[in-house]
């Protein structure tokens, strides 16, 4: 299924694995010091249903305007260790970053009917496309840059693959699966070999 | 020289490399898996928008990475140093670049991309006047799933394809597959790693050694590699590399180095040509 949203998304449960979901509205980033930082002091953007960004942005000043330059996802794992926390604590909706997350966020996504979808690694540039201007930053001077807690306005922003759904599948599992099959089966042709 | 270098990091950056263009969308024609094509779509579309905007195609701008193949008669070799150093902080400023140079002890990032040893110049000197400096700035994703294995000279060539395949597949999805993985055979650790990082980058993709049984052993690679089904993303799929290239060197009799070095899809390079007049071309 492909899916065009507008933030705030309010029923996450609905999505399956391998849909692709473009989102219209706001997109709230959160990296590793964000998390922390949020978690610690509370959020001064309010994230019920929110589309969450695992992202490092390069982002310049121009004539006293924000330009977004390249915006693409960063390693999701690092934020293994805030995310169950940050759902139950805020509720959002969906979880976007690259390369997927693990066990205690999959059970928490479940429990709080939240998502994990990824963005394609590397993307910066299409992502900065369609990144339509910045509403408002926190931290920023005490975090910089990359690590700050940007709100962008945003028209299509995906495609946002669902890899990890609100009912505890995660797409992660089952390609390491069929890898790990293929692998075993590799070293014993090799092995086989003369 | 130092515009055309800054010239040759903006296009590194911003302008895909045109033999890893024609790779990816020949691999989107090709795969058959439909997680996979979403993902090869939105590579394809990325680089074409950022060559339009001329943006980074990625906002990891990479480590600034110069490799040198100099002439022991080139007359301005005491100024390429210089002339590299200053040229980063331009480009820092100017395409611009993301700082990504950071004291490891003081966690203090410089701003500019320069710093103790950095921009990393790799020099190699041989007959002729002329230089050329190879740009290219190399993210830290695919940087982390480097892998040195000093392998015991008994497990043979077998060995050497088992761990490079065992090494893709542990490296799934994060160094932002398909990826161009470069091979390195002997020599010292420091060599192999070297010469792994050469044989990713530099040469063109799809490309193959000159020499018939180095060839042949990147033909087995690249197709167990895809087979593998790691795929773009590590969301499944069959193409998981765009090439496998492998370089060697002679080796100590007891040691067997075997260094590994991943390139992502963003493949940054580009090459200044300074001939013995000072013209300087960027290609």
């Amino acid at each position: 299924m492909e899916y065009h949203e507008k933030t705030p998304i309010m029923d996450a449960r609905k999505y399956k694995l391998g849909d692709v979901v473009y989102v219209t509205g706001e997109l709230v980033l959160a990296r590793d010091e964000a998390h922390k930082k949020l978690l610690e002091e509370g959020s001064p953007v309010d994230l019920k249903g929110a589309v969450v960004y695992h992202c490092g942005p390069v982002i310049t000043k121009r004539n006293g305007e924000w330009k977004v330059v390249a915006a693409g996802p960063t390693t999701s794992i690092r934020m293994e260790i805030f995310e169950d926390k940050f759902i139950e604590k805020f509720r959002p909706a969906m979880i976007v970053g690259k390369g997927g997350m693990g066990e205690r966020t999959l059970k928490a996504l479940k429990e709080y009917g939240a998502v994990y979808a990824a963005y394609t690694g590397g993307c910066g540039a299409l992502a900065a496309e369609r990144i339509k201007g910045v509403k408002e930053v926190h931290f920023l001077e005490e975090l910089g840059i990359p690590e700050a807690v940007w709100v962008f306005n945003v028209e299509e922003f995906g495609p946002l693959v669902v890899t990890m759904d609100a009912h505890g599948n995660s797409y992660y599992d089952n390609v390491d699966e069929e890898a790990k099959k293929n692998l075993d089966a590799l070293l014993n042709k090799i092995e086989s070999e003369s | 020289m130092i515009d055309e270098i800054v010239e040759a990091i903006r296009r590194a950056e911003t302008e895909l490399a045109e033999d890893t263009v024609q790779a990816l969308k020949k691999a989107y024609e090709k795969e058959t898996n439909e997680m996979a094509r979403t993902q090869l779509k939105a590579i394809i579309e990325n680089f074409t928008v950022a060559r339009k905007g001329s943006l980074p195609m990625c906002q990891d701008t990479g480590l600034q990475t110069f490799f040198i193949d100099m002439g022991y008669d080139f007359p301005y070799r005491a100024q390429l140093k210089d002339a590299i150093t200053e040229a980063v902080r331009r480009a820092t400023k100017e395409v611009p670049l993301r700082p990504n140079a950071v004291h490891p002890f003081l966690h203090k990032n410089s701003e500019d991309n320069t710093g103790r040893f950095v921009p990393y110049i790799h020099w190699e000197l041989r007959e002729g006047d002329d230089a050329i400096i190879h740009v290219i700035p190399k993210g830290g994703g695919s940087e982390n799933m480097s892998g040195l294995y000093m392998l015991s000279p008994g497990v043979g060539i077998k060995g050497i394809k088992k761990t490079v395949i065992e090494h893709i597949f542990k490296s799934g999805g994060y160094p932002c597959p398909p990826t161009i993985i470069g091979v390195g055979i002997g020599g010292g650790a420091d060599l192999a790693l070297t010469l792994a990082k050469k044989a990713a980058i530099l040469r063109p993709v799809p490309s193959r050694h000159e020499e018939e049984f180095v060839a042949q052993l990147e033909d087995e690679l690249y197709e167990m590699a895809n087979k593998l089904g790691i795929g773009p993303m590590g969301l499944g799929g069959d193409t998981t590399v765009l090439d496998v290239h492998v370089e060697y060197a002679h080796r100590h009799p007891a040691t067997l180095p075997l260094g590994i070095v991943t390139q992502c899809w963003a493949n940054r390079k580009r090459k200044v040509l300074i001939d013995a007049n000072g013209h300087v071309e960027v290609v």
